[in-house]
């Protein structure tokens, strides 16, 4: 499964396997050969990632390769225990939720979580959460911050769930008011995206003491779809849509709507997942290190007042 | 000839013909019936056969809520710029200006303080004539200057929401204002300043997942459509029919989401009888 940008370089790869394959069985010396195509497949990647379109990293944010927040919990944990339900109406399983450690470091984890395949895709609801995982993913959090311990909130949604019963729950509120509760949180809070911010959905678990985004994702106010469709009338604006909603992590960082990104290894995370586990690991160890340095106090503070800063205007 | 003008169902009118504050000498209501604007106005322009309430914007709202329509408007100068120089199939910098002048309005909310039958309250009312009510960075900012002000003078905050939600020729921006004000919320309940959020038609998306649903009260004007997906987004999501009086003020109340609903015409007074109970030493 590969995206049409990716196509040559799948291509490059596939002739440097044959090749190899081929010297195998031959004993034909083809190492000079395949080094010279690895540095080329070097090159291309380099072109074709430091190149890519805002369009294009929605749609390697979408890559159904990509590591979900599962993929990375387990990677990256020694020990994990999942919690379930949000004691009110049923346990939603677009939202996942529980504690593990790191290096002997208790952390709760929660985040959107989507399905591999059809059957795992509907049970995740697409990574499309219902109040009752905004619900569960509070109550966890609370819990958290009676045992001290930081919570990791990683981000992957094409949005909250915009159904019928979402709405006769409360799927407004239960956002609202995870936003506003997130913000007093005495425990270190660092909200990661890993794939698709979309919208409320994404902000409902993404107020935190840092804000960082993966370099293949995206975040802003509606899907380039979504927007396309209403302000073009037309599905067909997905392109431009995107572009023009600046909603790649270097635009939103130049904003100073996050606070910084996370370099993914070459070729996007979904090439390597134990190298990008890597990258995340260390990068959600730093940080809960440098704001356990502070007191809850300040960091609510800050929390608050950096929130309070975002916004363009005149006077 | 026909008999009917509507042929098709929904609502058929361009955006640029919708009216939303009843301008001329005689004004139709939905029912049909048309009746003296001066008469709608002396009713809170409420239709006195059916209870229908006419959506009315910020100058109606603060004429009737503040005593003799005395009162101090907040941040009236500000105005958005158009950070990420949006265009779709216009400029948005062109869409505000068009926007200002038709509506004589800066952007999408007023924010002011005075007082309501005697109590100092501080009052955001959003205006859904421009763009909608959307939320960008001017109606977060504005509304989290209103708070801090709420704040720190100790008065009881109204927010009045009517919005389609954020603004998206803001994006990330726009996106962020619903931390902003959710943030300075959590500040203002803290200090158990009382804060009162009226949901009024239309109120959805952004806005209602952010200050609409944080009230310490949340109530709502009779009829009003609150949700957070629009109804067109959820019907086309789900592939069926809506059920009816869905995502009305009284399927909130009914599903447990809003305090009370109160008709505009007792606005004023069962307002102060809250407030004076909390107030109460």
């Amino acid at each position: 499964m590969h995206l049409e940008f990716e196509t040559p370089i799948e291509e490059l790869e596939h002739k440097i396997e044959e090749m190899k394959h081929l010297a195998h069985g031959s004993g034909v010396e083809v190492d000079k050969a395949v080094k010279a195509l690895e540095i080329k497949l070097e090159s291309l990647k380099k072109e074709i990632f430091e190149n890519l379109t805002r369009w294009q990293r929605v749609q390697l944010a979408r890559h159904p390769e990509r590591p979900y927040t599962l993929d990375y919990i387990y990677e990256i944990t020694d020990d994990f225990i999942e919690m379930h339900g949000d004691r009110m109406v049923k346990d939603d399983k677009a939202m996942i939720g529980g504690f593990g450690n790191i290096d002997g470091k208790t952390i709760l984890f929660i985040g959107q979580q989507k399905g591999r395949n059809t059957k795992q895709r509907q049970a995740r609801n697409f990574g499309m959460a219902n109040p009752d995982g905004y619900r569960k993913a509070l109550r966890l959090m609370k819990l958290a911050e009676k045992f001290n311990k930081p919570i990791v909130a990683l981000i992957d949604t094409p949005g909250a769930y915009p159904g019928i019963d979402a709405e006769a729950r409360g799927q407004a509120e239960a956002i609202a008011r995870n936003m506003r509760e997130m913000f007093m949180l005495k425990v270190p809070v660092i909200c990661i995206i890993i794939g698709e911010g979309a919208s409320g959905g994404a902000i409902g678990i993404a107020i935190g003491d840092r804000v960082i985004m993966m370099e293949n994702t995206w975040y802003s106010v509606i899907s380039p779809e979504s927007c396309s469709s209403i302000l073009w009338r037309s599905w067909d604006y997905k392109e431009e849509a995107a572009e023009a909603l600046k909603l790649t992590a270097e635009d939103m960082l130049e904003f100073g709507l996050i606070d910084s990104i996370l370099e993914e290894p070459l070729g996007g995370a979904h090439k390597d997942l134990k190298g990008t586990s890597v990258i995340l690991k260390n990068a959600i160890l730093k940080e809960i290190a440098a704001l356990e340095k502070i007191t809850p106090d300040e960091r609510i503070k800050k929390r608050i007042d950096k929130f309070s800063k975002m916004g363009v205007f005149k006077e | 000839m026909t008999w009917f003008l509507r042929k098709a169902k929904g609502i058929q009118t361009p955006t640029k013909d919708k009216k939303d504050v009843p301008d001329g000498l005689w004004y139709k209501l939905p029912s049909g019936k048309i009746i003296h604007t001066r008469e709608l106005k002396n009713n809170a322009y409420v239709s006195p056969d059916d209870g229908y309430h006419v959506r009315i914007g910020s100058k109606e709202y603060f004429e009737l809520l503040f005593d003799k329509n005395k009162f101090t408007e907040l941040d009236a100068k500000m105005v958005s710029s158009d950070p990420l120089k949006f265009v779709d199939s216009k400029p948005y910098i062109g869409r505000l200006k068009a926007s200002i002048k038709k509506t004589h309005l800066n952007d999408a909310v007023r924010t002011a303080h005075g007082k309501m039958n005697g109590i100092n309250i501080v009052i955001a009312c959003m205006d859904f004539s421009f763009i909608g009510g959307s939320m960008g960075s001017v109606v977060g900012e504005k509304i989290a200057r209103a708070i801090d002000f709420a704040l720190k003078k100790k008065y009881p905050l109204i927010i009045i929401s009517k919005s389609g939600g954020a603004r998206m020729m803001e994006a990330g921006y726009s996106l962020m204002q619903m931390g902003k004000t959710s943030a300075k919320l959590a500040l203002l309940s803290e200090a158990k300043v009382p804060y009162i959020s009226l949901m009024t038609d239309p109120t959805t998306g952004g806005v209602t997942a952010s200050y609409a649903m944080l009230g310490d009260f949340n109530i709502a004007e009779p009829g009003a459509l609150i949700g957070f997906a629009g109804p067109r987004v959820i019907r086309e999501f789900m592939g069926k029919d809506l059920p009816k009086g869905f995502q009305t003020s009284e399927f909130l109340l009914e599903n447990g989401f809003l305090d009370f609903i109160v008709d505009r015409r007792k606005l004023k007074n069962t307002l102060t009888t809250l407030l004076s109970m909390l107030l109460e030493k």
